[in-house]
């Protein structure tokens, strides 16, 4: 009685279908910069091409916390205001406390896992659904900023080397061809890392399996809160890291500023074909989704596009890639 | 671990047997759900746990497997008597369950599944490793003799070899107890025949398996011994190999004789109301064909997932078919959605009221208007709203709606009262075809006898009716005719009055996955 000879012939077809669909994103990409190429010859210089990575990396990695949270099941409609909050943090740390850069750089980061710490324990232990919590906390921190700030921008003019943070080039200083700036550098680290995480290392694992079937990680002797929570708390840990970026690049907490951030972050990572009912989504993905929606606004200038026009393309684009996605897996 | 041969060991009353439970209690807010049940496995034993729907086997294993925790008795392990927390702690115990709804992570690998939550690591604990994990799957599929790739993600493999993974998993705890609720339910032949190959080998080696099945023939082919219960109570414990079906399905059925028959049909050969000729679906629909005639109500007896909710909900358009064909007063209609089913006079109350019957948000009268709104159309799209407070109320006063307004919130009501609601509903849109869908599921014993009283009533009243229940007392007390499905198969039409036994013999009738063309 061997059983089973025939191992089944169809995970091989899923795995294409599912590459298929990674590749429409990249293709969808590579087809974006063929037209406004051939559209402007200003598209493909060095400069605009560094503008456009220095333009995604706030966004980018903002997506790739959001992306954390969504491949859980959840979602997080907080990182953009919780990226201000950091950034007045580190202005408070750094220009009304006048500490050394580096506790700034940290107490960003301690501030955005905290945040995350807090959803993540309103998410899994008072069960509040992800969409409430983060739309609580998002009003929460929106306003903690303006209080702690006193409605007014933190400037960074007295931490020498702050600006260095996004806009210097480490890789620029070595190989002076490459002046990539250390914000795009930040960005592609981020990405590493999540990627990394999410592949090989006990969190991401149960990332995966908590918006797979959450039950039954929990029947199988998981404590389910727990990793919950610190999926939340490593997603605004990132959040920090892009609060620091985005303060950087205007040498300045601007605690204003924040609120929208939170959907160009969810419509990159669905451009990516991360699902948003959780099981399944990659940080190369949202790197693509993040790019399209960069490259997108960025040609649509170029060429001379009215800036309101650029939103109703996004749009577009967010509602054509979802189907894409639903055609995929109806074939299933 | 008692020394024994593959066969006679099971039976052996020598063994200490690995699971013993005696005097579970269990009861849910209303309902008694065990009642000073016991139950026994012994080691390389197969031991089949039966009884009708609601008898209570899912929540006895529910209980040996940490999920729910009892309100009184004893368990013992291996002679030791035991307090199961947890599903961890089961685990721990060595015991296993695979659950009637497979509770695999689909967008995992099998691998994964099989380590969720006891992945090996490296590097210090900080990173999984991945190699060891594959090769871990990898040496209990071989001891399984089982082909299958552990990188495989669990969403592209059969049922049946998700199947084998959850059994995998569940061996992967060095489980000595392997609870199987109901493992065949969406298996075809050739796979249960795989399923029955490990069973056997586990058997072997001495794992006890409870074998939860409402399938005869199984339970024949592989069980040593069948533990009976009946509305949570133990009924007794037979050798398999001895006892005739008749006998176990008596125990099951039990000798409660339903003390009301059916009320007389209006006439025998009024016309034909509702006929479907050979609807297909995949293995849900098997080629059914039936009638109602007006006046009439037919019974739709069989087990949960016998395909009748499937039927019904196919004849009312929610599901696609392959094939078939319904006519309505002689004629062939085209259904393809509820709103043609709705506008043939079709009306279909789910058995699920509070997802797919009552918007249980609004009122009454909103609820009783919902499936009418355009009569209650003044032009420009208001609605007539004092016309729906008339016969919002002409209906409640009826139906004996016991509601304190017709503006009262329709998730208020008690269960019987919001059944009557989704009745009014339908009778309101003139519907002469009426499907039920387990009509008193959830609804306590005095509300049941209006509710019988009402599908009566609305027969008399000329119309055809359908009645799916599981409960064979309700099916014998109401249906003028019963048809009995099994495997998405009607296997038999029954007179009124017919014994509840017979009912079971249809509805337990498997047929061998190839399918021989049958005579309609």
């Amino acid at each position: 009685m061997t059983d089973t000879l025939a191992t089944p012939a169809k995970p091989q077809g899923i795995r294409i279908t599912g590459a298929f669909h990674r590749l429409l994103a990249f293709s969808g990409l590579i087809a974006l910069v063929v037209v406004f190429s051939l559209a402007s010859p200003n598209f493909m210089q060095t400069n605009n091409v560094l503008a456009i990575l220095q333009a995604t990396s706030v966004n980018g990695v903002l997506a790739i916390a959001a992306t954390l949270v969504i491949i859980t099941g959840g979602i997080d409609l907080s990182v953009g205001t919780l990226m201000t909050f950091c950034a007045v943090i580190c202005g408070v740390v750094l220009t009304y406390l006048g500490m050394p850069l580096p506790l700034g750089i940290l107490a960003a980061i301690a501030a955005g896992t905290a945040s995350g710490l807090i959803s993540g324990t309103i998410v899994a232990k008072l069960k509040v659904p992800p969409f409430i919590a983060t739309l609580g906390m998002m009003l929460i921190l929106k306003g903690l900023s303006l209080v702690i700030s006193g409605t007014r921008p933190i400037y960074f003019n007295d931490t020498p080397g702050f600006t260095q943070i996004a806009q210097g080039s480490i890789i620029g200083s070595v190989f002076p061809a490459l002046p990539i700036p250390n914000g795009v550098l930040i960005l592609f680290l981020v990405a590493i890392i999540a990627a990394f995480i999410l592949g090989r290392t006990v969190l991401g694992r149960y990332t995966f399996a908590l918006g797979s079937n959450e039950e039954a990680v929990r029947l199988s002797g998981v404590n389910t809160d727990r990793w919950k929570i610190a999926v939340y708390a490593l997603a605004g840990g990132i959040c920090g890291v892009a609060g620091l970026l985005i303060a950087s690049r205007l040498n300045s907490a601007q605690p204003a500023l924040g609120q929208g951030y939170e959907l160009d972050a969810i419509a990159a990572v669905v451009i990516g074909g991360t699902s948003l009912s959780g099981g399944r989504g990659t940080i190369l993905g949202t790197l693509i989704g993040a790019l399209i929606i960069s490259v997108l606004a960025n040609g649509l200038r170029i060429l001379s596009v009215a800036q309101e026009w650029q939103t109703v393309v996004t749009g577009t684009i967010i509602i054509l890639a979802v189907y894409a996605d639903i055609l995929r897996r109806r074939r299933l | 671990m008692s020394i024994q041969s593959a066969s006679a060991s099971a039976a052996s009353p020598l063994a200490t047997p690995i699971v013993a439970m005696e005097g579970i209690e269990k009861s849910f807010p209303g309902v008694h759900a065990l009642k000073s049940v016991r139950f026994e496995l012994l080691p390389g034993e197969v031991h089949a746990l039966m009884g009708e729907n609601g008898a209570g086997k899912s929540t006895l294993m529910k209980i040996l497997s940490g999920v729910y925790a009892k309100d009184a008795g004893t368990i013992r392990i291996d002679g030791q008597p035991v307090e199961i927390g947890s599903p961890r702690e089961a685990q721990a115990l060595g015991i296993g369950i695979i659950h009637q709804e497979l509770s695999l992570m689909r967008e995992l690998t099998a691998a994964q599944n099989i380590f969720i939550g006891r992945e090996p690591r490296k590097a210090f604990g900080l990173l999984l490793d991945e190699a060891a994990l594959n090769d871990g799957a990898a040496s209990i599929f071989k001891s399984m003799n089982l082909a299958l790739d552990p990188r495989a993600p669990v969403e592209s493999l059969t049922i049946a070899k998700q199947q084998m993974v959850e059994i995998a998993k569940a061996l992967s705890h060095k489980s000595r107890v392997l609870i199987m609720d109901e493992p065949t339910a969406a298996l075809n032949d050739a796979e249960i025949a795989e399923l029955f190959a490990i069973i056997r080998r586990l058997k072997a080696e001495g794992v006890g398996i409870v074998y939860i099945s409402h399938k005869m023939d199984e339970i024949k082919r592989i069980s040593d011994r069948v533990t009976v219960m009946r509305d949570g109570e133990y009924v007794g414990t037979v050798p398999a190999a001895d006892t005739p079906i008749e006998t176990i399905i008596a125990m099951m059925v039990g000798r409660a004789l339903t003390t009301e028959v059916a009320a007389p049909r209006a006439s025998e050969d009024a016309p034909i109301a509702l006929e479907v000729i050979g609807l297909r679906r995949g293995r849900e629909i098997r080629d059914v064909s039936l009638h109602v005639r007006k006046g009439e109500i037919l019974g739709f007896a069989g087990l949960m997932g016998a395909g009748r909710t499937e039927v019904a909900r196919a004849i009312f358009g929610a599901d696609p078919l392959e094939a078939g064909e319904i006519r309505i007063n002689g004629k062939a209609v085209s259904i393809r959605r509820p709103e043609d089913a709705v506008k043939a006079g079709i009306g279909y109350l789910s058995e699920d009221r509070k997802h797919f019957g009552l918007a249980t948000g609004l009122d009454v009268r909103n609820n009783i208007a919902l499936a009418s709104l355009e009569r209650f159309c003044a032009p420009g799209g208001v609605l007539k709203d004092g016309e729906m407070r008339d016969i919002a109320k002409r209906y409640i006063g009826q139906l004996s709606i016991k509601t304190p307004s017709d503006q009262q919130e329709a998730r208020l009501l008690s269960g019987g009262n919001q059944q009557k609601v989704v009745i009014a509903k339908w009778l309101l849109r003139d519907c002469e075809i009426l499907i039920f869908d387990e009509p008193t599921r959830g609804i306590d014993v005095g509300a049941k006898t209006e509710i019988y009283k009402l599908l009566n009533a609305l027969a008399a009243q000329g119309r055809a009716i359908i009645v799916i229940s599981s409960e064979l007392p309700e099916v014998l007390r109401l249906s003028h005719r019963i048809a009995v499905m099994c495997e998405g198969r009607l296997t038999g039409f029954l007179p009124a009055g017919a014994s509840q036994e017979a009912i079971m013999q249809l509805a337990t009738q498997r047929q061998s996955a190839v399918e021989a063309p049958h005579a309609a």
